[in-house]
């Protein structure tokens, strides 16, 4: 589904990620672990198309053999590309209904989708004022993840990545969201998830775990590598 | 570079132009005898006549002022300062002539019509040539006509207040407009008359090098309430054209005026008008003004705040995109106790489009307890676009309340990337964060107003994308 090939980026004059290549298959779960400030975030904002990022030449980001690198943000999310940001910005005056009315014109009447996003919302445990407000503005970091999965879910994308979507999440708030992308997020819909923290785990059960340190991609595995994180971290990497 | 500056120019919604159908038109330039060339023509009173006189000396006695936007290629000799469309006024939309018609139905004043509005007054170039006016509006006792009719009906009520809030003497383009103008509106509303839909006027420019010069006066007398809103659009031609407009009003004790207006003239006009209220006790006055279009504007709607208690609010969004620099602001004056005031200006410059905000608050001596509140937001867009602010603040009394907030936010790529990742295009995410940036003030808007706003700024962004 999703194809990284010799993927390099800088950011400015610093090399952030090295020649990272891996295939992301239809419908499977991933985590991608590392400690912060290994380049897990870059990975993604890279992958959604960052316009100050320089993808190195050699490099390729493909999906569904369809390159990516060359088009721009919205025409990956028109491919099926949908990223949840770590530390999503504030939007004065407009609220979620304002964008995903936006996001959405033409695939989703707007009646419906007002009900959608109630439904959704009733679901995910969002204070129904919340829905009034601009969004993310003055949002605890529990409620802007709560609305980040929401607006995944509404776009119904081929691949989500989560950018530390456990981030200033309580336990509570974390078992809400696992369980309603359980729900929600169609079967043939490829999960990244990215994190530092081998708690999420145990809520994702990914089928395969990559490990990024110092922008190289330094390990792959499954059970036997989330232990050993778990009980031992990064270090030995 | 040429090539994209023309295309921005047929993109212009408005931009079409009928053949002239006028019956009168001065020759280019002004002096004496076309000032009363006009006033003949208008059979108006000799001291209106008088009036024009006088001011036409103040206005070229007056430099341009030099503190503001560059007015200093306006070739006031090129400008033709009076022409009639039409002889008389039409009674109905049927009396109008054809090349009228089109041009009206292509911005959309009969919808606006047959949308039960109020009252519709559509200035067609410098005559009133079409006004229907609402039965209830005439049992209660409203005056809603233009300012010549206002003249020949009404001249008492008309000479009792014209000029007197905005004298010619005030500034050099409020001393042309009173040498020369020509149409606008004039509304009266008895004591305690609540009108409750908005009175309506259209404003249309649709002659090269034709300066419009209308003159508005309301006057709502205690207790009232009304909310009268214009809208612009103009055509696009070659040179420069000019609008330079008086609006004066008086508010009564414990009356409400409310005045919106949509602003989209084309880029080659110069608009330079001259908005000026008068509150009485209790007395509410409020600006809503949205400039989205002309080249040059410079516009500061003040509010005196002449009566205890009185309260005034200018409530403005400024768009200026490449090659456009919005001038505008507020001016508060407080003059007697316990007044209040409220100003919030929302301004947007992209593609080096240039806007500035110039605001006074002035607290004088025995205004005791007045409260005075400025908040000033501008949003950057683009390379080289630009925003200055220029509050002035000016108190006299030690109890005073004057807050001051005033924010510059540039739209960063990181607030781009989170839009278009949920598949916005570029000007689709600039054109949402605009639209959630001036909501603030678009929600105090009329409906359908507030939906032209956002249509008429998307417009303006998609066309200066790429």
């Amino acid at each position: 589904m999703l194809t990284l090939n010799n993927l390099s980026v800088s950011i400015g004059n610093k090399q952030i990620l090295h020649g990272i290549s891996f295939h992301f298959e239809t419908g499977k779960t991933y985590a991608i672990m590392g400690p912060n400030g290994s380049g897990k975030s870059t990975l993604a904002s890279a992958v959604m198309g960052h316009p100050d990022f320089s993808i190195h030449p050699e490099s390729s980001i493909n999906m569904e053999n369809d390159p990516l690198i060359g088009s721009a943000p919205h025409e990956r999310a028109k491919k099926g590309l949908a990223l949840s940001f770590q530390a999503p910005l504030a939007l004065p005056g407009i609220t979620l209904f304002d964008l995903m009315r936006v996001a959405l014109e033409g695939k989703a009447d707007p009646v419906d989708l007002h009900q959608k996003i109630d439904a959704y919302a009733r679901e995910l445990d969002i204070n129904e004022e919340l829905l009034k407000r601009s969004l993310n503005e003055g949002f605890s970091g529990g409620e802007r993840k709560k609305f980040e999965t929401l607006q995944i879910a509404l776009l119904d994308p081929k691949v989500a990545i989560f950018d530390e979507i456990d981030t200033g999440v309580d336990v509570d708030a974390l078992r809400t969201i696992t369980a309603f992308l359980a729900t929600h997020l169609s079967e043939k819909t490829t999960k990244i998830f990215i994190t530092h923290s081998a708690k999420l785990l145990k809520a994702i059960t990914p089928d395969e775990i990559l490990v990024i340190k110092n922008g190289h991609l330094v390990a792959t595995g499954g059970d036997e590598l989330a232990h050993s994180i778990e009980t031992s971290g990064f270090d030995r990497f | 570079m040429n090539d994209t500056h023309d295309n921005l120019i047929d993109d212009y919604r408005y931009g079409f132009s009928m053949p002239e159908t006028s019956v009168h038109k001065t020759g280019t330039g002004l002096d004496a005898s076309v000032v009363n060339e006009i006033s003949a023509i208008k059979h108006e009173p000799d001291w209106m006549c008088q009036f024009r006189l006088n001011a036409y000396d103040i206005f070229q006695s007056k430099p341009l002022p030099k503190w503001g936007a560059d007015l200093s290629a306006i070739d006031f000799d090129s400008i033709t300062y009076y022409l009639k469309a039409t002889e008389g006024q039409a009674k109905s939309w049927n009396d109008l002539p054809k090349e009228i018609k089109e041009t009206y139905d292509r911005i959309g004043v009969p919808e606006a019509e047959r949308g039960f509005l109020a009252g519709v007054s559509a200035q067609y170039e410098s005559e009133v040539v079409y006004e229907s006016i609402n039965r209830e509006l005439d049992r209660q006792g409203v005056i809603f006509c233009d300012m010549d009719t206002a003249l020949k009906k009404y001249p008492e009520k008309v000479r009792e207040y014209f000029g007197t809030l905005i004298p010619p003497h005030d500034n050099k383009f409020a001393a042309l407009n009173s040498a020369v103008w020509s149409g606008g509106s004039f509304v009266y509303i008895p004591k305690g008359v609540h009108v409750h839909l908005p009175l309506q006027a259209y404003f249309r420019i649709n002659a090269e090098a034709f300066g419009q010069f209308e003159r508005t006066l309301i006057i709502a007398d205690e207790g009232s309430f009304v909310h009268y809103t214009e809208g612009c659009t103009a055509p696009i031609y070659r040179s420069s054209s000019l609008h330079s407009a008086v609006v004066e009003i008086f508010a009564k004790k414990g009356a409400r005026v409310r005045y919106t207006t949509v602003q989209n003239w084309s880029k080659n006009i110069y608009n330079l008008v001259t908005k000026r209220a008068r509150a009485d006790e209790d007395a509410i006055v409020e600006w809503v003004d949205c400039n989205i279009g002309s080249g040059i504007t410079m516009k500061y709607p003040a509010v005196y705040l002449a009566g205890r208690g009185a309260r005034g609010e200018v409530l403005s969004i400024a768009y200026a995109g490449r090659e456009q620099h919005q001038d505008t602001g507020a001016k508060m004056v407080h003059l007697a106790p316990d007044t209040s005031s409220r100003v919030i200006s929302k301004s947007i410059s992209k593609d080096g489009g240039q806007t500035s905000y110039r605001g006074l608050i002035h607290i004088a001596k025995g205004a005791e307890n007045a409260r005075a509140s400025v908040v000033c937001d501008a949003l950057l867009i683009g390379q080289a676009s630009r925003s200055d602010t220029y509050p002035s603040m000016d108190s006299k009394n030690a109890s005073a309340s004057i807050g001051h907030e005033a924010t510059v936010e540039k739209i960063g790529t990181e607030k781009l990337l989170y839009l278009m990742s949920r598949g916005l295009s570029q000007s689709d995410a600039e054109g949402l964060l605009v639209n959630g940036f001036i909501e603030p003030v678009a929600k105090e808007i009329p409906f359908e107003y507030a939906i032209e706003l956002n249509r008429l700024i998307n417009l303006e962004m998609e066309g200066s994308v790429g």
